[in-house]
Order: C-alpha cells, then structure tokens, then sequence
C-alpha cells in the first residue's frame, strides 16, 4: 500500500523536528541559566542606586533637576526591548501588542508618540503597523549584552528628554519572574519618579562631595543607563526562558504526533497482512471446491 | 578594640566585596579621601581611579572606573561600573591600551568629539598600570 510509505516518511520528518527543538530547548536551558545569574547579580546594583536616588530626590526640593521634572503633553518616546531571534511563543508578540495598546490607551496623554526599538523581531513586526512612528532601532545587541551598550542607549534618551525633543520615556520590556514566567512591565524612565520615602522612616544628613546638586546631576542620567541595563538583562533572561518553554511544548507535541502516526502505520500495516491472508484463504477455498 | 567598617562594593555584573576592614581610600571627584570607622554620613561622586582599602595590616588595591560612595553607620557602600582588583589586571593589555590612546589623542584636538573619550581611555589605561604595579608590593 502506497499508504503506509507516506506515513513512514511522515514519522521520520516529524522525528527530525522533534530533535531540533529538543537541542534548542536544551541550548536555551543553557543560556538561561547564564543569563539568569547575570540579572540576578544586577539587581543589586539597580536597586541600590534607585534607593540612594529617591531618597537624594525627595530632599530635593526646591531647585529640582530637569530629569526630575514632570512635563506638559508633548511626544513620547516608547523604548520596546524584544528579541532578535523568534521561536519563542508570544515573547516578541505580546511586547509589540503592549507597546501598541499602550499608545492607544494613552492617545490623550501625549500629542505624538515614537518609537525605540531594540531586537530584530520588534522592528519587524512594528514597521508593518500603520501610524507607528519608528525612530532608532538596535539590533544585534542582546546577544552579548555589555554595560557600555546600555550606556550608550541610555546617554541617547537622556540627550533626547533634555533637549525636550521628548517629554517623556517609557520602557517596555519582559521582566524576568522564573524559568516559566515572564512578566511584560511598562516603567517611566523619564521624568524619573522617585520612590516616596515613608514618613517617619529616619532621614540622615549626609554630606554631600562636590554638592548635592551635583551628585544629583551626575546620578540621574546614570540610573537611566543602569534601568535600561537592567531591562536588557531581565528581557534576554526572559527569552530564553519563552524559548525554552516553547520548545518543550513543541517537543512533547512532536512525541505525541509520532505515536498517533506509528499507531496509525501499525493499523494500516495489520490492515494490509489481514487482506493479504483473506485473498490467500479464499484463493485455496476456491481451488478445494 | 577599635571598630571595623563594613565594605560593600557592587558593579553592574556582580557584587564584587563584601567584607569588614578598617579603612577605605577612594577617589572622589574632589580629590582623594579615606574613610575611617565613625564617619559622617556621606554621598560622594567617584572618578576614574584607584580605591583602595585596609584590612588588618594588609592592603588591597582596585581600579575603579565612574560612581560613587555612601557612608552611613559604618556602612561604606561603594557603587561603581567596573572594579578591576590589582591581581586581575592584564598589565599587557592595559599597556596597548595606553599606546592606543596617547596615539588616538596625538592626532585630535580637544575641539574633537572623540578627544574626551580618548582622554577617559588613557586615565583609565594609567590608573590599571599604577594599581597592577601595586601587587608586587
């Protein structure tokens, strides 16, 4: 029967991709761990500068900083950190999907929004949509991710907010939670919001070297660079983590697809021996009479 | 007995120390300072330099690039973007770099974008020979 070769060859090329996403989900354990540890060993950093900030902007009074500065309505510019490479379930998707509700939920916030986009599969997807307007992409970058990319991109957006060619900076990024949970989040960067400090908690008087509005001057557009840093690490983590849970269900979908095909072979097979003995025994029938 | 200072040293990649000493020297903006136990509290923007710390009648050295310090109840927590121990330094490496940068600057001027760059390299490319020479001591 013609029958039973197609299913065989169907079997062996569902068995191939089966492999294939068996060694991506395995390599994709693999970086996640490595990334994993990297978001971990930043958090530090992120949290303690965000901590010594808020409480440097909440003594700020007066004479506040431009990056502290809450603006009118102007153009917004939304920085969306998605992946280069795809076969991740609906890592890449569900970014692009929150970056494009959240223009349209915000259409009275803002007058005009732009786009940052980082990761191939975001600019892609984005350019396609009409009335998106795409400013600056990088690509190629979440391979390796380095503090001076971040730096770059962050000096970038600080240099966009204080020219006041932007009012205000959003980023939209995967947050990491664990190896099967991402979390997309949407954080301001700029005005930066500093953390309310609770009343009672004790304030210390530092001193301050040159002066405070210096530190300030100086730590303010670093915190942009390190939450950006942070966005990548936590966003690269995620996508591993997308793949890697992607991959399984792919795997297990493949294994489930091999055994509805092998039993289907085993039947069409005991199908084709159960009419070859019935053509057999009713030839000899024939020949007895 | 005289009381200890506790040293938190945290780059963007790792949480680098975390250890009790008795002083720590660092290199502000303004110059120079060390910091003994029973200091004020204090917030201080660092350049690139040399940070170093005592513990016991041992010192250690590091070279540090941009960030900055706090000093609170004893706490010295120190927040930069690399922070190269002097046993970690490539002295080869760190001498190309020097090469590199006194050619890059031979040939701009200050007026050029790059100049200030260049300028950081060569600081940065110095200050690594100036901590790994310390090693030997």
């Amino acid at each position: 029967m013609a029958n039973l070769k197609v299913i065989k060859k169907r079997i062996s090329s569902v068995k191939n991709t089966q492999q294939i996403t068996k060694a991506m989900k395995m390599v994709s354990a693999a970086k996640l761990r490595r990334a994993q540890e990297a978001v971990v060993a930043s958090r530090p950093y992120a949290d303690k500068m965000l901590g010594v900030l808020s409480s440097l902007a909440a003594r700020e009074d007066a004479e506040g900083h431009p990056l502290l500065q809450p603006r009118g309505k102007g153009r917004a510019l939304i920085v969306v950190l998605t992946a280069d490479r795809g076969l991740c379930g609906g890592f890449n998707a569900s970014i692009c999907k929150t970056g494009e509700r959240f223009i349209r939920n915000n259409e009275e916030e803002f007058e005009a929004y732009d786009l940052m986009v980082i990761g191939r599969k975001g600019k892609e997807y984005l350019r396609t949509r009409s009335g998106l307007n795409i400013a600056k992409v990088y690509e190629n970058i979440t391979g390796n991710i380095s503090y001076s990319t971040a730096s770059l991109i962050g000096q970038e957006i600080v240099k966009g907010y204080t020219s006041e060619q932007y009012d205000a900076v959003y980023l939209i990024y995967n947050a990491f939670r664990s190896a099967i949970s991402q979390v997309v989040t949407v954080d301001k960067l700029l005005p930066i919001v500093p953390r309310q400090v609770e009343e009672g908690v004790h304030m210390v008087q530092y001193l301050y070297e040159p002066s405070r509005s210096e530190v300030l001057e100086q730590l303010l557009p670093k915190n942009v660079e390190v939450q950006i840093f942070r966005g990548l690490l936590e966003s690269v983590a995620s996508e591993h983590g997308a793949r890697m849970s992607a991959m399984d269900s792919a795997s297990k979908n493949a294994k489930e697809m091999i055994g509805k095909l092998t039993l289907q072979y085993n039947r069409a097979r005991q199908a084709a021996i159960t009419k070859e003995l019935m053509e057999i025994i009713s030839g000899a029938e024939s020949i007895k009479n | 007995m005289a009381e200890k200072l506790r040293l938190e040293l945290v780059t963007p990649y790792k949480k680098a120390l975390s250890e009790e000493v008795d002083e720590v020297t660092a290199p502000g903006t303004l110059g120079e300072f060390g910091i003994l136990p029973g200091h004020t509290p204090m917030l201080t923007t660092l350049k690139i330099g040399e940070l170093s710390y005592r513990k016991g009648g041992e010192n250690f050295h590091l070279a540090v690039n941009w960030g900055y310090v706090e000093v609170e109840d004893d706490k010295v927590t120190v927040l930069v973007e690399t922070a190269e121990p002097a046993d970690e330094i490539d002295l080869e490496r760190a001498k190309a770099a020097l090469g590199r940068a006194e050619e890059a600057l031979r040939k701009l001027t200050s007026e050029d974008k790059d100049f200030l760059v260049m300028e950081a390299a060569l600081t940065r490319a110095l200050i690594r020979i100036q901590v790994a020479g310390r090693k030997s001591r």
